[in-house]
């Protein structure tokens, strides 16, 4: 590999988190500021909040979880060259099997086992969610884009008459507790995080991330998949079966959505709740496009999108937390629209050196 | 009761037919509008706003345009000086505009729910709790509201501008071959801001409808609503009147579900999925295909 290569690839993985960082500081900057406050110790507060004691870190690590599976699941996609905005619905459909699959094993079954097939469960509902728009668009070309976001409206609606029609616990809008297939907290490891959601679904989660990242870079699926998302018709004349690798990238892509239901559902209060998803979907977008869509980024760029979502209830006191939602979509739209921009300003400065 | 079931479709009808028709010219221009949903948010609010401390709903609906035109432009800037992705740059205008809404209820109105009630232009739903709607007196109600006839003449306004105008005719070329628009003389990048601006202009004032007709700004009030109307869009193949003849649809079906919602005959959430479903069914080309403008979404003329 040459040295030229070498940096395009540095400036292809530290770019957009370097980017969104200092955006999100400067922004936020300014909004502390507008309200009247000083920005040193707000922002102290807010590390203090986050990760400067165990609650907090835990909360952290709690919303890193859902969102890495989110984060992961519009990777995939991206990295096939397609855009699924399913995630919400997606993840919303994986707690809801959790749930009932932990509700209709009896309360005897040997939790491994329980587990295992609650897992299972939400993996595979999150995967139907994806297969779905991956066969709209393979066989009848309809786009990913519409297809998904209409289909989170779909599942959203449904899953919602569903919990209203019966199975919730009267004059709520969730389950009961699931009976089996609980995943113990992650106090139970380590007892600082104590009272904390953080649960041990993150290390399920990390252990997918990283059958993720070997399937993509490791084997032929991954290579297909990637070929078929940096160049489709190259890849069909190479023998690739396209219609079939964007089926299969976003059936991958739905499972490892649902996948992060677990997080909610069995992880931290045993039953699903309507609404548990919502945000986590779009927020998976940010998460992959400051993460690269790889794999590793991804978790990175989750501990970054959750401290933020955790610092904004630390800080409420002094400045509303609602500024935090602001920042978010800023440092989305300063990446997408700096990245592009960057990059080009510094392939102009290396022609420079190369005519001189 | 048929009278009053019309009136009340058209009551439903107008958000998405205000915000459908705006999403039409940005996307005929080549514009993903995934952010209609984010606009309408917008809308609302700074309505709210202004008609909070102005005391009169003609300065909300200024605002709502003047809202929904700043976020318009931070959308065409960062899509199409800066090249960023439309759709991510769409999905990130929504939570946008969820946040700035939320930050500045919080800071003008000192709440995370809603706003006070504010001047709007109807009777609104805190006066009879809505009765009025419901009752056979609907229909002359309709015009207390001025942005109601306003919303109906949206549709066939941006009808006539996108098919009988040079800016519609120039519109639909950069929409369909930017290359061969520019090679004509076409400003490509100005046609599309001001597309663009045009639809941030045409959602908000949806956003403005609701808010103004309930008296107040509700948290996240837009509620999918920016949705419904690209759906509609989509369904109507991206023909105006077409796509407000789907958001008459949608709302006659959102009308009857409210009617029946005594008898339980039809649940609410599938009444709900209907626009979702028919527009998947609409791009599957099951009933004749419905086609984007070539250039949706392409980076870069």
């Amino acid at each position: 590999m040459t040295a030229v290569t070498l940096r395009a690839r540095a400036e292809e993985a530290f770019l957009p988190p370097i980017v969104a960082l200092l955006i999100a500081l400067v922004a936020g900057d300014l909004l502390i500021l507008s309200v009247g406050q000083s920005p040193a110790s707000v922002l102290a507060m807010m590390l203090q909040g986050t990760w400067g004691n165990a609650y907090g870190l835990g909360q952290v690590l709690y919303k890193t979880t859902t969102l890495i599976c989110t984060g992961l699941c519009v990777s995939v996609g991206l990295r096939a060259g397609l855009f699924n905005i399913g995630g919400e619905g997606q993840l919303a459909a994986g707690g809801f099997a959790a749930a009932l699959t932990g509700l209709a094993l009896p309360a005897a079954t040997p939790s491994v086992i329980a587990v295992a097939l609650c897992v299972l469960a939400a993996v595979a509902s999150g995967g139907f969610a994806g297969w779905v728009p991956g066969v709209l668009r393979a066989r009848f070309g309809a786009h990913e884009v519409i297809t998904t976001i209409m289909l989170n409206f779909i599942i959203l609606a449904a899953l919602n008459w569903a919990i209203s029609t019966g199975l919730r616990v009267p004059e709520t809008l969730h389950t009961h507790d699931v009976h089996a297939g609980a995943v113990a907290p992650l106090a139970s490891v380590i007892p600082a995080f104590h009272g904390s959601a953080a649960n041990l679904s993150l290390v399920i989660v990390l252990a997918a991330a990283a059958l993720t990242g070997w399937y993509l870079f490791r084997t032929r699926g991954g290579y297909d998949l990637r070929a078929v998302g940096l160049q489709p018709e190259a890849a069909e004349y190479g023998g690739v079966r396209v219609g079939r690798v964007w089926t299969r990238a976003l059936t991958l892509s739905g499972a490892l959505a649902g996948l992060g239901g677990i997080n909610f559902v069995l992880g931290y209060k045993h039953y699903y709740e309507d609404g548990f998803a919502t945000g986590y979907g779009f927020l998976g977008i940010a998460v992959a496009l400051v993460g690269r869509n790889n794999p590793w980024g991804v978790v990175l760029a989750s501990l970054f999108f959750a401290t933020l979502s955790q610092g904004g209830l630390a800080i409420n006191a002094v400045v509303p937390r609602q500024m935090v939602d602001v920042l978010q979509g800023v440092v989305i739209i300063a990446v997408a629209a700096s990245v592009p921009e960057v990059r080009r300003v510094m392939r102009f400065g290396r022609r420079g050196v190369r005519a001189r | 009761m048929i009278i009053a079931f019309l009136a009340q479709t058209i009551r439903i009808a107008i958000p998405y037919l205000f915000a459908a028709a705006g999403g039409t010219v940005a996307e005929r221009s080549g514009i993903i509008s995934l952010t209609l949903e984010g606009f309408m948010l917008t809308g609302a609010f700074t309505a709210a706003l202004g008609s909070w401390y102005s005391g009169s709903p003609w300065v909300g609906v200024l605002c709502a345009v003047a809202g929904g035109v700043v976020f318009g432009m931070i959308h065409a800037v960062a899509t199409i000086r800066f090249r960023a992705n439309q759709v991510v740059c769409g999905v990130a205008i929504n939570l946008l505009a969820i946040g700035v809404t939320r930050f500045f209820l919080e800071l003008a109105f000192d709440s995370a729910s809603n706003s006070p009630r504010v001047p709007g232009f109807s009777a609104g739903v805190g006066a009879d709790g809505g009765a009025a709607a419901r009752s056979g007196s609907a229909l002359p109600g309709l015009f207390h509201n001025p942005l109601i006839p306003i919303g109906l003449l949206a549709i066939p306004l941006v009808a006539w501008v996108l098919y009988r105008t040079p800016f519609g005719l120039r519109v639909r070329a950069v929409g369909e071959h930017p290359e061969a628009a520019a090679t004509l003389g076409v400003p490509v990048h100005r046609v599309r801001y001001m597309a663009v601006a045009v639809s941030g202009a045409l959602a908000a004032t949806g956003g403005a409808y609701l808010a103004l007709d309930q008296h107040q700004f509700t948290d996240g009030m837009s509620a999918g609503r920016g949705f419904i109307a690209l759906a509609a869009m989509i369904l109507g193949g991206w023909d105006p009147m077409r796509a407000g003849v789907a958001c008459l649809f949608f709302a006659a079906a959102e009308a009857l579900q409210i009617d029946l919602q005594g008898t339980q005959a039809l649940a609410s959430q599938f009444v709900q999925m209907i626009p979702y479903v028919l527009t998947i069914v609409a791009l599957m080309g099951l009933v004749g295909k419905a086609v984007a403008p070539a250039a949706l979404g392409k980076e870069e003329a």
